[in-house]
């Protein structure tokens, strides 16, 4: 297992935002949290990348307990994040940002980065378009997609990525989907928050539910996709 | 593509190779090492001292380069920034006069070492505070430095020291100033610098000293923005969380412009000592990091050049306008809320409002163009 979540509790403040957490993530596999607004995926997201202090439980990272370790160090052990509600430096170029992506490596002067950039534009061309232009001024699915480029550029083991789809027209949250299957067959791992239940299971080897902070069912995502209380309360009835 | 009315801003970035901007540069630069000399008539100041003004400039601009650290490039408002700039002048005046005999050069590495250390004292607890809460702790800051300075005898108490070290005069040659009479320019025999010879009455040299201090933090100050440590700088001022998961050290970086910040500060006040002959706590009141702070604001925080203009103007339009005697400060008042309501970003903004309005700009020229096709159409 490359990620490894053992019964992690967050507080804010008195209250618990989750409550003895535990899953695992396997290299090369897509994970997905979903659940409804509050239930605590982005906390534990936060909790994954290092922004939030755990109370009790630990995280374990290709065998190597991080659970006391600061979020920039964990940049360098291969996971990186792209934050929920975008989170881009809006100020800064789209090139800036990327560039900010690959702020922990150590071969910025290297092919291998160049490598990277081009990687992210491959993915994304919309970037490569747009490379000059400031962070800020971009339109929402163009943000969503640097913030997504931006985590790639870290060259990490594990991406988490927190509700990519938030905000998006349908066409646009396709695309997005497609380039995290993308992103898997590039051989990165991927941990995705999503709301959007119907798309995230489709493409999730492995998913869990989340309810006022309690994994509450898992599964493959084929399994939760046909559970019918998964159906019922986040998917819609049918999908 | 240049917009008439606004400056010409001298940019090093932007010169590389371009013989005419250099020379240009250079010519600048002497224009304002010769400045005091020229009295030129409409830039003096007719009811002070203009080299003493330009030396007081001088140690300002040098306080916003190091405030503009802090504030524009990481983003911590520093409201007790004054208390670096005390601490710099006292650490150089009790070394030098009070508790020793140290020369003054030697005082400055001490005094910088010492505000450095301060910064640093002070911004490990409280750089883990954000937004208001930082500007009220280091609001008690500067407090706390100007009253046990006032409250201790060993600090001179509330007269302070008297005859604060000057720098080593070496005599070299003499500087005759010009005079401007019913539009003829003469040179005035007379009324001439020693060059260099750090006395009481002629503050032509010590100007000299500061604008020569002003150039080298200036070039410090490119070179560490341009670096890695500006883009940590940079991201950790937008959004701190994100920076982090960047791989940012963000209390390290905060920390760190914290330190450099008040290194200039130190500085500044060991520089400003030279000249001031006795210093005294009642001279680093709060008003005077306000002032500061205005300087940055105004000149456009996170902008060098701005930073730097808005210091010089905050110093330059008072004494300028001494005649007016206490309406000066109204005037003064009335040229801050102007600014404030039709330059919000400063006088000169930084790259990324530049950038974002060029982007604008850029954005309703292509739809003017298209609207223009269409009726040709």
């Amino acid at each position: 297992m490359l990620l490894e979540v053992e019964g992690l509790c967050v507080n804010y403040g008195h209250i618990e935002a989750i409550r003895d957490i535990s899953f695992s993530v396997a290299e090369g596999e897509i994970t997905t949290l979903i659940g409804a607004n509050g239930a605590g995926k982005t906390t534990t997201l936060k909790t994954i990348s290092g922004l939030r202090k755990v109370r009790e439980g630990r995280i374990v990272f290709d065998g190597k307990d991080i659970t006391n370790v600061p979020p920039f160090e964990r940049v360098k052990l291969g996971i990186s994040q792209s934050p929920e509600g975008r989170g881009i430096f809006p100020g800064m170029t789209v090139r800036e940002n990327l560039d900010m992506g690959a702020y922990a490596r150590r071969d910025r002067k290297t092919a291998a980065y160049r490598e990277d950039f081009d990687r992210v534009y491959q993915l994304f061309p919309r970037l490569q378009e747009r490379v000059s232009q400031t962070a800020g001024t971009l339109s929402g699915g163009e943000q969503q997609m640097l913030a997504m480029g931006r985590a790639l550029m870290a060259r990490p083991r594990l991406v988490l990525l927190d509700e990519p789809s938030m905000g998006l027209a349908p066409r646009l949250i396709q695309q997005i989907f497609s380039i995290i299957a993308e992103i898997k067959a590039q051989g990165t791992t991927v941990l995705l928050v999503e709301q959007n239940a119907a798309q995230a299971l489709r493409r999730a080897d492995q998913a869990h539910v989340l309810e006022t902070g309690e994994i509450v069912r898992s599964g493959t995502g084929e399994e939760l996709s046909g559970d019918e209380a998964v159906k019922a309360a986040y998917l819609g009835g049918d999908v | 593509m240049r917009r008439p009315g606004l400056p010409a801003i001298p940019m090093p970035d932007a010169m590389r190779g371009k013989p005419a901007k250099i020379v240009g540069l250079a010519v600048l630069v002497v224009f304002l090492y010769a400045l005091p000399l020229l009295d030129l008539p409409i830039l003096t100041t007719p009811d002070s001292d203009f080299a003493g003004v330009l030396y007081t400039m001088a140690t300002y601009v040098l306080v916003a380069l190091g405030l503009n650290i802090v504030i524009g490039y990481a983003g911590l408002l520093d409201l007790g920034y004054v208390g670096f700039y005390a601490i710099g002048a006292y650490v150089t005046a009790v070394l030098g006069v009070q508790h020793g005999h140290w020369p003054y050069l030697l005082t400055i590495p001490a005094a910088v070492a010492v505000t450095m250390l301060s910064g640093v004292i002070l911004g490990a607890p409280t750089l883990r505070v954000r937004g208001d809460y930082l500007a009220i702790v280091t609001l008690g800051f500067g407090e706390i430095i100007r009253l046990s300075a006032k409250n201790s005898d060993w600090l001179g108490g509330a007269r302070g020291i008297q005859n604060v070290p000057k720098p080593p005069s070496i005599h070299l040659f003499d500087v005759p100033h010009l005079k401007w009479e019913n539009g003829t320019v003469l040179v005035d025999v007379t009324n001439k610098t020693q060059a260099f010879v750090f006395g009481f009455v002629d503050y032509v040299p010590y100007y000299w000293m500061a604008l020569t201090v002003v150039f080298i933090v200036l070039i410090a100050d490119v070179l560490i923005k341009s670096s890695r440590v500006g883009r940590a700088w940079e991201a950790t001022r937008e959004d701190e969380d994100v920076a982090e998961v960047m791989g940012v050290p963000t209390f390290r970086y905060k920390l760190l412009a914290f330190a450099m910040g008040a290194f200039v500060g130190g500085l500044s006040g060991a520089i400003s000592a030279a000249g001031a002959n006795f210093i005294y706590p009642d001279s680093y009141q709060i008003t005077v990091s306000v002032i500061f702070v205005a300087a940055v604001v105004i000149g456009g925080q996170g902008n060098r050049w701005g930073v730097m203009l808005g210091a010089a103007l905050v110093v330059y339009l008072p004494e300028r306008f001494r005649g007016l005697e206490e309406y000066r400060i109204l005037m003064f008042g009335i040229a801050l809320m102007l600014l404030a309501t039709f330059r919000p970003q400063g006088l000169l903004p930084p790259r990324v409002t530049r950038r974002a309005k060029a982007l604008e700009r850029d954005l309703e020229e292509l739809e003017t163009g298209d609207e223009a096709q269409e009726v040709r159409s």
